[in-house]
């Protein structure tokens, strides 16, 4: 088969790292070729580098057997390369085709010619098999389907040459096998897709061949036929993958945190969360699992004190703290590490100190009286950095210089070292490489050995199944179903999350009065689980 | 080699250089275009900065600069964009004039209440555009800006005639009735005697020096050490992560824009307690304003704002020795403020960069030296 793409001797470098060093391999034309590698590896200056967004410092790039040199996205659009981003590039109060044409526009005597352009579509959407409205408002569409129109947006321009950065890092299960469907769809019609994961069973499913990069190297590219997940788990990361098990159990009796018919309404007066109640004990982590934006959001916003519900009430430790602000709620003994770090955890701008010392400002060391202790606040930062590993020269460097893992590690840092009796954690691990997401999850089981009641809400599934000693699923604002993360798998939970294993049968009760040992939660599971073993046969 | 303190003083003084010598070249080139000799009109200026009393004249302006800017500079710190420090010390030196007057205090004390009613008053009428903005999200620039009108347009205007000094046998002064000499502040002449000679020509160093000073003490204190400091600077610097760290945000709406409006209240101290001693109709206006450009030129750095203020003060002062010896003219000034506060913006965006990529490489140095 003719060659698509080749790479020899990519070589980029940043001013003290090298994000890519020597990277060699060759894409085929009309297959489906995985970058796998771990954050931080280098896979996304490989694809700026292919799609033009920045040069390589030495090396040679071809496409189709040509050496090029792309000095922006346009030129590498024109060699017929379409790049479809992890964050979607979408105008969302305009239609799918107003979408697909923007850029490109067809024009009649100066005017917009949707005509012309439905048909482009619509040829194009028949010859890859991909369907979709072009009339639609982008506002109105799923995560799936918009992530289609990004995919159609770039074969309308006439690639044959596909980047996909991380295409299912926002679906859930279910979507992920329709994307599939379509990558199958477009390889029939003879594209080459490139398709950067670090997802093994995703990437084993659907890749012919696996090139797996580590630390800016190609370390080898491997046909997807002949490894296992724990054979690229090795290659990734050099080393065993590490694992989100916890090990026996340490939940207690005393209960921690309880969450009593919290509703939150939005702005239309709608319930975004509906009279959800749980409780969380003294060593015991509680899963919540759901798709995004199914109000798990404005449950923590409500726990932590950040906007007041309508109605219902948190105790922390048998205490009624509803009407307590975020900063009591934090003296009192919550911890929260908030689900984007950028938006809602740091002062970019600050020094790692005072974003230490964030959150716990009103406590020793960080303070003492009305003054701000600035050597107490220093001294216990490089604690935090040493205990919790957080890679920085030193503290008072800026927050933005460090590494999203590091980052990471330094708000989780700041909340455990302060020994909170409730810990909240909105996707701890989200975009952080696998060693910095080890170390996250060992922090999380210790706390949890010495006491610590967590709340986790991740979009990681197998975390979720790991880190958890029970797992409620959210879905549009109510408690839906609790499972035994020991029973139950990732696809199940995708089935709850999407309301799939709701639907044909009752609602499920399990939302109003859940604890450990609620028996209907129980047949959900046993029942959950045998129709997807029928679903399998 | 370089040695690390070197280059951290040398990007913190790289950019305002670098807008000086910007400013410098592009104003000589202004000064060509019309017609005047730059070389000649910067001797004089100089020249004239160096006499005693050019000096004093640059101090006392300085010293409200200096106050306005720290009042600006409150705001910026939490993002506030206070514009109403003009319509706030004009609205205060208003009213401590009138409430001034109407007082019998001993000496000291009531020049101090005076300062007080300022203060009060200043940050009475911030706190409104405050209350405005966490109560109904007014846009605090929006109704600073209506504020400066209402205060200096309606209340000033409406209430002065009012309070016009009525002079026995019925005539009216042109301002307020003036504040007994138990409300002045006592200049610093004699102090500053002790270093240098007799200072002639009737010029007096206003003694709202100290208190400037003692206001910049008192910011850089409250600002990077205090506890309230750091949580209005929290909120500045990114609102929803100081929420989740448990800033009441709306608490330091309020306080920055009091805060910032007791500071704005003493800025026309110096005018009213050591030189008109009334508000009259020509009370020094648009030290608000420039205030403004003193808080961006010194970062709402408490040492960066005394030199910004002093250089103003100093173009000020010289735009008259310009007219007056027709080197130049005097608008020059003004549009030499206007270069180096342009320039100022732009180079400490470029040092800024350069600071930014410099912490970047150290970090990912760690970062790998930990790895190895």
């Amino acid at each position: 088969m003719p060659t698509a793409i080749e790479l020899i001797g990519i070589t980029k470098r940043f001013p003290g790292v090298i994000a890519n060093d020597n990277i060699n391999f060759s894409v085929e034309e009309g297959e489906i070729h995985a970058i796998c590698g771990e954050n931080g590896a280098g896979k996304s200056t490989l694809m700026k580098i292919l799609y033009g967004m920045q040069p390589a410092d030495e090396g040679v790039m071809k496409v189709n057997g040509v050496e090029v040199n792309f000095s922006s996205p346009t030129d590498a659009i024109a060699a017929g390369i379409g790049m479809v981003h992890q964050h979607f590039m979408l105008a969302d109060q305009f239609t799918v085709i107003e979408n697909v044409i923007l850029g490109s526009e067809p024009t009649k005597h100066g005017v917009l010619d949707f005509d012309t352009a439905k048909a482009h579509l619509a040829n194009v959407g028949e010859s890859y098999g991909l369907t979709i409205d072009p009339d639609d408002f982008v506002t109105e569409l799923e995560v799936g389907e918009r992530q289609r129109v990004e995919i159609i947006k770039v074969l309308y321009r006439g690639a044959n040459i596909l980047i996909l950065d991380e295409p299912t890092a926002v679906l859930v299960p279910q979507e992920v096998e329709a994307l599939f469907d379509n990558l199958r769809e477009l390889k029939a019609a003879g594209s080459t897709i490139i398709f950067i994961d670090h997802k093994l069973q995703e990437v084993l499913e659907i890749s012919d061949r696996i090139t797996v990069i580590r630390r800016g190297k190609t370390i080898t590219t491997v046909n997807a036929a002949d490894v296992t997940a724990g054979d690229l788990a090795e290659l990734m990361v050099g080393e065993e993958l590490p694992s989100p098990e916890t090990t026996e159990s340490t939940v207690t009796d005393t209960v921690a945190l309880e969450v009593k018919n919290i509703t939150v309404l939005d702005e239309f007066h709608r319930p975004v969360v509906d009279d959800v109640s749980f409780s969380i004990h003294k060593g015991e982590v509680l899963g919540v699992a759901g798709i995004e934006g199914n109000g798990q959001g404005e449950l923590v916003d409500a726990i932590v004190g950040m906007e007041k519900p309508e109605s219902g009430s948190v105790w922390l430790s048998g205490k009624d703290v509803s009407s307590h602000s975020v900063r009591e709620r934090r003296d009192e003994g919550f911890g929260y590490v908030p689900k984007d770090r950028h938006e809602e955890g740091l002062l970019l701008t600050a020094p790692l100190w005072e974003n230490a010392a964030l959150g716990h400002q009103t406590k020793a060391p960080y303070s003492k009286g009305m003054w701000i202790d600035r050597k107490g606040s220093r001294d216990r930062t490089d604690e935090i950095r040493e205990r919790f590993d957080v890679r920085s020269p030193n503290a008072d460097v800026s927050a933005h210089a460090l590494s999203g893992g590091n980052q990471q590690k330094l708000i989780i840092g700041r909340e455990l070292i302060c020994d909170p009796k409730v810990m909240i954690l909105a996707h701890p691990t989200r975009g952080i490489d696998v060693g910095a997401q080890a170390a996250v999850w060992n922090e999380i089981r210790t706390a949890r050995a010495a006491g610590q009641a967590s709340m986790l809400i991740s979009a990681d599934l197998d975390e979720l199944i790991g880190l958890s000693d029970r797992i409620v699923v959210m879905f549009h604002g109510r408690l839906v179903a609790e499972l035994d993360p020991s029973e139950v798998t990732p696809r199940l939970l995708g089935s709850y999350m999407t309301g799939a294993a709701l639907q044909g049968g009752d609602e499920l009760q399990g939302g109003d009065e859940m604890d450990g040992s609620d028996e209907s939660a129980g047949e959900h599971t046993a029942s959950a689980m045998s129709e997807t073993a029928e679903g399998a046969q | 080699m370089k040695s690390p303190l070197f280059r951290r003083l040398l990007l913190a003084f790289a950019a305002p250089v670098a807008a000086f010598v910007f400013a410098f070249v592009l104003s000589s080139i202004v000064l060509i275009l019309s017609g005047y000799n730059p070389i000649d009109a910067y001797g004089e200026m100089i020249t004239n900065a160096l006499k005693l009393e050019s000096m004093i004249d640059m101090l006392n302006e300085t010293t409200p600069l200096y106050i306005s800017g720290v009042a600006a500079a409150i705001g910026f710190r939490m993002n506030l964009f206070n514009i109403g420090v003009e319509g706030q010390y004009q609205l205060a030196a208003f009213a401590a004039a009138v409430i001034g007057a109407k007082v019998v205090l001993p000496d000291g004390l009531h020049m101090l209440f005076v300062m007080g009613v300022a203060m009060v008053v200043g940050g009475l009428y911030s706190g409104l555009a405050g209350l405005l903005k966490v109560t109904r999200g007014v846009n605090e620039v929006i109704s600073t800006i209506m504020l400066n009108s209402v205060a200096t347009l309606g209340i000033i205007a409406g209430l002065f005639k009012i309070f016009l000094e009525k002079k026995s046998g019925g005539a009216v002064g042109g301002g307020t009735t003036p504040l007994a000499e138990t409300a002045w502040i006592p200049d610093l002449n004699g102090f500053v005697e002790l270093f240098t000679r007799e200072i002639t020509k009737g010029r007096k160093l206003t003694g709202m020096l100290v208190v400037a000073v003692i206001v910049g003490v008192l910011y850089h204190l409250f600002i990077n050490r205090s506890r309230l400091g750091f949580d209005v600077r929290a909120t500045g610097m990114n609102p929803l992560a100081a929420k989740v760290g448990g800033v009441p945000s709306k608490q330091m709406v309020l306080l920055a824009m009091v805060l910032s409006g007791v500071v704005a209240g003493l800025v026309g101290m110096p005018d009213l307690l050591s030189r008109t001693h009334a508000y009259d109709q020509g009370f020094t206006k648009l030290r608000g304003f420039a205030g403004i450009a003193v808080a961006l030129l010194g970062r709402n750095h408490p040492g960066g704002m005394v030199g910004a203020a002093l250089l103003f003060a100093f173009l000020n002062t010289s735009s008259g020795i310009l007219q007056i010896t027709g080197t130049a003219s005097s608008e020059i000034v003004t549009i030499m403020q206007g270069i180096i506060l342009l320039a100022a913006v732009v180079a400490y965006q470029m040092v800024g960069q350069v600071k930014q990529r410099e912490e970047v490489k150290l970090a990912s140095e760690a970062t790998v030296g930990a790895t190895a």
